[in-house]
């Protein structure tokens, strides 16, 4: 516990140090960019990890989050009316979403999200006169709260990093309540938690709500982050991405989350400026993943990396190990 | 009066190719527990490499798609024995792989085909069409129809009839029970497999004069067949028929009365079923 407290100052000094540390403004957008997607990581994470229910519909409710925002905006109203109102929209369709998608577990609450995710992504596309269709919805500007300027790119970082402690506390507070134990049993055993007396579903619906929350946030920021959206946010390979996020960096950890976001933000920038299918290599990591590490990004590519070390100096090893 | 008339027939071809699409969909959930995200790119695939015969090849349009589906149907073999193979009981890998795979496919028909659409001709034979009872029926529509229907027969007596069906049927309700009695569970996925991916790629390229192939073809199509197997119950080929056309009319009549909400109508069907009879249609309850 001691040992903490220290690496946790080092790594808030870090995050703060991040404007001055990054050789300019696209780096810094792009320090902004992996923390917008590690909230959203986080809260697909709440469902994936803690209540072992896998969401393939998170970009729709990223996405309702995102318009509601710009179309409120757009609307006429404040910064403020515009973020309540896309968070009480994102809420509501979570929870249309989670009462839907709840009737079944395991595969067919994956098929069902899926779907629901789809029908999102149809109707930011085919919804014109609300969505624009494909031409996507601008948003004029970003807010300027107490006077602090969210356009320059600092600033920006800076309020992004505030929300995204916020939500990684409230994750810690969440998940270490007796109600994230609760969660977490119900995952592991959900007939037993029954049998003591849990209401199963209710808890999952609550956690459910938690996630679209998180995921609600994350949409705001990532409107107010590129100033536009548009479907192609809501599509199934946006869902298909942050499930990447969670599940490379460890799914069921608080930091995983974090360092996948951070890991797929990085590859997928550096990738676009050199090759232009990021699909086809996303899909060729997903492919990889399962093959070669089953346990996760971080812990595979560790045992990669000795699995490596190995291969390539084989006297050394094999003489102290001797034969095995 | 004669709207109507045309959308309902649009509607029942527009169920027989969506039948096609997920009773495999359905097979496979039901046999394998995969729930197989490739589906609406083997859908795509099959009417790319279809079309490709049919217009490039100048094969007959009946024979490019046979071998059309015999091209997707090998393309899922390969999938099933090398990778799904060795996830058996870990859904989340499936989901993975199949999800990576079918960004893959996407990616690769996109580099192959570009991103134009293809618009497929009706084949000459089947061209035009004929007028009874104040509607214009195009002939093709009418084919795709007979398809489905002699599709689905074939199905039905394949699992109900014969002696692969029955084991078919016994691994989609107790596989480890199959297993004890000598039925080789593993070679019953491979060959449910194929029969999936194929039946989805013949759909992809009978279904090409009608809906043409484009990119996101698959990601169209995916969440109806995810749909009509939620609808009708998975493992159900009686469901997916149902699931089918219901699904069909639904998208039909939202498209010609609300083309905005197309999509959104979908929803409505799917909210009634998962309310009131979480399982599906003809689904059992899960064990």
């Amino acid at each position: 516990m001691s040992a903490r407290i220290p690496v946790l100052v080092l790594a808030l000094a870090a995050l703060a140090a991040v404007p001055w540390l990054v050789p300019g403004g696209y780096y810094i957008s792009i320090s902004s960019e992996i923390l917008i997607y590690a909230v959203f990581a986080l809260g697909l994470n709440v469902l994936v990890g803690y209540a072992g229910l896998v969401s393939l519909g998170h970009a729709g409710l990223f996405g309702v989050a995102a318009y509601a925002t710009a179309s409120a905006l757009a609307a006429g109203f404040g910064h403020a009316g515009a973020i309540l109102f896309a968070l009480t929209a994102t809420l509501a369709g979570t929870a249309v979403f989670a009462a839907l998608a709840l009737r079944a577990t395991g595969i067919v609450f994956l098929m069902i999200t899926l779907a629901l995710g789809q029908i999102l992504w149809g109707l930011a596309y085919r919804w014109i006169s609300v969505t624009n269709g494909d031409n996507g919805v601008p948003v004029a500007s970003r807010p300027a709260p107490l006077g602090f300027a969210l356009d320059v790119p600092s600033h920006f970082y800076y309020a992004t990093l505030a929300i995204f402690l916020l939500a990684l506390v409230s994750c810690y507070v969440f998940i270490h309540s007796p109600f994230g134990a609760g969660l977490k049993g119900t995952r592991d055993q959900p007939r037993r938690m029954n049998a003591l007396g849990y209401h199963v579903w209710l808890i999952r619906f609550y956690a459910f709500l938690f996630s679209g929350f998180l995921t609600g946030v994350a949409g705001i920021l990532f409107v107010y982050y590129t100033e536009f959206i548009s479907p192609q946010t809501l599509a199934l390979t946006s869902s298909a991405e942050v499930l990447l996020m969670v599940i490379s960096g460890g799914t069921g950890t608080l930091l995983g989350p974090i360092a996948g976001a951070a890991l797929v933000v990085i590859v997928k920038n550096i990738a676009s400026a050199y090759i232009e299918r990021w699909n086809m290599l996303l899909g060729v990591i997903f492919v990889a993943i399962v093959v070669f590490m089953p346990e996760g990004l971080v812990p595979g590519s560790v045992r990669l990396a000795h699995w490596a070390l190995k291969a390539i100096r084989p006297p050394a090893s094999a003489g102290k190990a001797g034969a095995p | 009066m004669s709207l109507w008339g045309i959308l309902a027939v649009n509607s029942v071809t527009f169920g027989g190719l969506l039948f096609l699409l997920s009773a495999g969909f359905s097979l496979i959930f039901g046999l394998m527990r995969i729930p197989n995200l490739t589906h609406g790119s083997m859908f795509m695939l099959g009417g790319y490499v279809g079309s490709s015969l049919y217009l490039t090849y100048h094969l007959p349009f009946w024979l490019a798609a046979l071998a059309a589906a015999a091209v997707v149907a090998a393309f899922g073999g390969v999938i099933e024995r090398l990778l799904l193979r060795r996830l058996a009981g870990s859904t989340l890998a499936q989901v993975l792989v199949t999800l990576g795979i079918s960004l893959i496919v996407a990616d690769f028909c996109l580099m192959i085909w570009t991103g134009d659409p293809i618009s497929v001709a009706t084949p000459p034979a089947l061209a035009g069409g004929t007028r009874a009872f104040g509607i214009f029926f195009t002939t093709y529509r009418i084919a795709v129809i007979l398809v489905a229907c002699v599709v689905s027969a074939l199905l039905w007596a394949l699992l109900d009839k014969t002696r692969l069906g029955a084991m078919i049927r016994a691994g989609v309700d107790d596989p480890q029970m199959a297993r004890v009695v000598g039925i080789r569970v593993s070679r019953l996925f491979t060959i449910v497999f194929c029969l999936g991916a194929g039946l989805a790629g013949f759909g992809g390229i009978i279904g090409a004069p009608i809906l043409s192939v484009y990119p996101g073809l698959d990601s169209d199509m995916l969440p109806l067949a995810l749909v009509v197997v939620i609808l009708g119950g998975a493992g159900s080929l009686l469901g997916s028929l149902l699931g089918s056309f219901i699904i069909g009319f639904v998208y039909n009549f939202g498209q010609a009365l609300v083309p905005e909400l197309a999509y959104f109508v979908l929803f409505l069907p799917m909210v009634l079923v998962l309310v009131l009879r979480p399982q599906g249609l003809f689904g059992r309850q899960a064990p």
